[in-house]
């Protein structure tokens, strides 16, 4: 077993889920047998091969231009509303569940 | 012509849109005729969350106008569409199939939607899908899950479950899905329809609820190939608002189709034909090769040996994105928040533990530990690298070939309950997709017949970056034959 009850509460803590015992025991079961299966990609050697977190890296690129100008295609100009105006303030908290007419309402932050 | 008992199953894009073009109907009887279907036939199917009728028939009356003062209606004038419920929309209910966002309304449309609405597509409402898109059954979604219409006692694949049973089902003429491991083809394959992932970054997924955003795409599910070409060439191409969106010409997927194949070069790879295929399955794909043999392609073979690890690379990655991603899903924005909550740490937890069901929680833990302080190397970092050789193994295979062609699926669609047990035997029913997304190529999922038990098949094609108007071809050409 790789993965323990302790390491269970540890990561439900840093992706702020609350897990009932009858979860952590599911997700223990569940956690290990997936890594003991991921655990096949140690058979491969690694080392000299460069890890690839984007397709776009593949495209799109001008490598003529220097520096991050290479992206240029993904950038745009620095201004106010660029794009879009942005959402009317009534509009961005209507979805909210608890909102007064300016602000998104939460319980308090700061816990003493 | 069209009533509400008009035969809906031949009726394309071109064949509907020309009708309400030529007034032998309006786009308003054909939206009635398709909510007619769903309000027979959805009960026992599920495919739809929600309806969005006013919106549909103000848009079906703008094309009927249009119609009537004679001008040329655009590429989907007056065509009926769903939309995966993952993509949002503008005023109409989006939940991602996922409670805690059960009562969010979009104030904005995704670039995809927007775009199918400006060439005229009328939007009969938001298709049911696995929880944030994460699943390969449909059974996932919060709601409840999508029935085969081919036979209501199996899956329709997942995650865009709906999206396809809708499309088999004729409750829509095409509708859009999202692919990040096989979201697409998958259930296409399984309901016998054809579905398109375009290359990564080919079609904009601005306002698409982000699952994994290295291995998102949208495309379209389909009755036919020349729809999927169609819609494709609607959505496609650069859009400011999803940098990564690539900035590459849309070509004219529509007169490309009737190319010839003839001495094109197909690559057939044995690891997609390895343990844990079907028999029915493989006979099937293997006679699909043989006819497109027949139509004068030079079949190949190819060798793309890092297959076996692509399952353990995506769902690290996939689930480490995933982690990050749905981080957002908070209690103060959009999302339902718990009642009765005293603290910030508390809303959160309780808010997620209520709002997001077993599979969304367990690959946020596995996401999470993935990157979690001395796991990073072992696992993201590993398969990130695992990643770059699954993606050289297919530029090594198209120096060689044009399109490879493999089964969409090992199996046949599985019973319900079959495997919602298991998420590892449910993750391997992705086993010959994810490969596409990770390398982030297109592959398209065509109708290539049925087992015994009268359950389609599907054959997949995969090409280069952005020669969707190869797979295309392809697909056409065998669909045609």
């Amino acid at each position: 077993m790789k993965v323990t009850d302790k390491d269970v509460v540890y990561v439900a803590e840093l992706a702020n889920l609350e897990l009932t015992e009858e979860e952590r025991a599911g997700m223990l079961r569940d956690l290990n047998s997936i890594l003991e299966y991921v655990d096949r990609l140690d058979e491969l050697d690694t080392s000299e091969v460069p890890p690839m977190a984007q397709v776009s890296d593949r495209y799109g690129r001008n490598e003529a231009k220097p520096g991050s100008a290479r992206f240029a295609y993904a950038s745009r100009e620095d201004v106010v509303e660029g794009l879009r105006k942005s959402l009317a303030r009534e509009e961005a908290l209507a979805n909210a569940p608890d909102a007064d007419e300016e602000f998104f309402r939460a319980p308090k932050v700061i816990e003493r | 012509m069209p009533t509400a008992n008009m035969d809906l199953k031949f009726l394309t894009i071109d064949a509907a849109r020309t009708a309400v073009q030529e007034r032998k109907t309006t786009a308003q009887a054909l939206a009635e005729a398709h909510y007619a279907r769903i309000q027979q036939e959805d009960g026992q199917i599920g495919a739809f969350l929600t309806l969005s009728k006013e919106r549909a028939l103000e848009q079906a009356d703008r094309m009927d106008r249009m119609a009537a003062e004679g001008k040329t209606l655009p590429a989907l004038g007056g065509v009926p569409v769903g939309i995966k419920d993952v993509m949002s929309t503008r005023g109409v209910r989006t939940t991602a199939g996922s409670k805690i966002l059960e009562n969010y309304i979009p104030p904005y449309d995704g670039t995809a939607v927007a775009r199918l609405e400006a060439a005229g597509a009328v939007v009969l409402g938001k298709m049911n899908c696995d929880e944030f898109a994460m699943g390969s059954s449909n059974e996932n979604s919060a709601y409840h899950p999508v029935h085969n219409p081919r036979d209501l006692s199996r899956v329709p694949g997942g995650s865009s479950g709906g999206s396809a049973a809708a499309v088999a089902a004729d409750m829509a003429v095409v509708t859009l899905g999202s692919d990040t491991g096989g979201s697409i083809r998958q259930p296409a394959s399984f309901c016998g329809v054809v579905g398109l992932m375009p290359t990564y970054g080919r079609v904009s997924r601005y306002g698409l609820i982000a699952f994994a955003s290295s291995l998102d795409h949208i495309g379209p599910l389909a009755k036919t190939v020349k729809d999927s070409a169609i819609v494709l060439r609607t959505i496609a191409g650069r859009d400011p608002m999803d940098s990564t969106s690539a900035d590459v010409a849309v070509p004219d997927y529509v007169g490309e189709l009737d190319k010839p194949v003839r001495g094109m070069k197909l690559g057939v790879a044995k690891e997609y034909f390895s343990e844990g295929l079907d028999d029915e399955v493989r006979q099937a794909v293997e006679a699909a090769i043989d006819k497109l043999k027949a139509l004068g392609c030079d079949v190949v073979p190819v060798s793309l040996p890092h297959t076996p690890y692509a399952i353990p690379t995506y769902y690290l990655i996939a689930t480490a994105e995933a982690s990050s991603n749905l981080a957002r899903y908070d209690g103060v924005r959009y999302s339902r928040r718990a009642r009765g909550v005293n603290t910030l740490s508390e809303m959160y937890r309780r808010s997620r533990d209520e709002g997001l069901g077993a599979e969304v929680k367990r690959r946020i833990m596995l996401g999470t530990y993935a990157l979690s302080a001395g796991y990073y190397d072992a696992y993201y970092l590993k398969a990130q690298k695992v990643r770059t050789l699954l993606t050289r193994d297919f530029d090594e295979a198209f120096r060689k070939v044009d399109a490879i062609v493999t089964p969409t699926s090992p199996t046949a669609a599985f019973r319900l309950g079959e495997k919602s047990n298991d998420p590892l035997a449910m993750y391997l029913a992705d086993i010959y997709t994810v490969t596409a997304d990770l390398a982030g190529i297109p592959g398209i999922s065509v109708p290539c017949g049925e087992t015994k038990e009268k359950l389609p098949i599907g054959l997949q094609i995969l090409g280069k970056h952005f020669a969707e108007s190869t797979i295309l071809r392809v697909a056409h050409a065998y669909e045609q034959a």
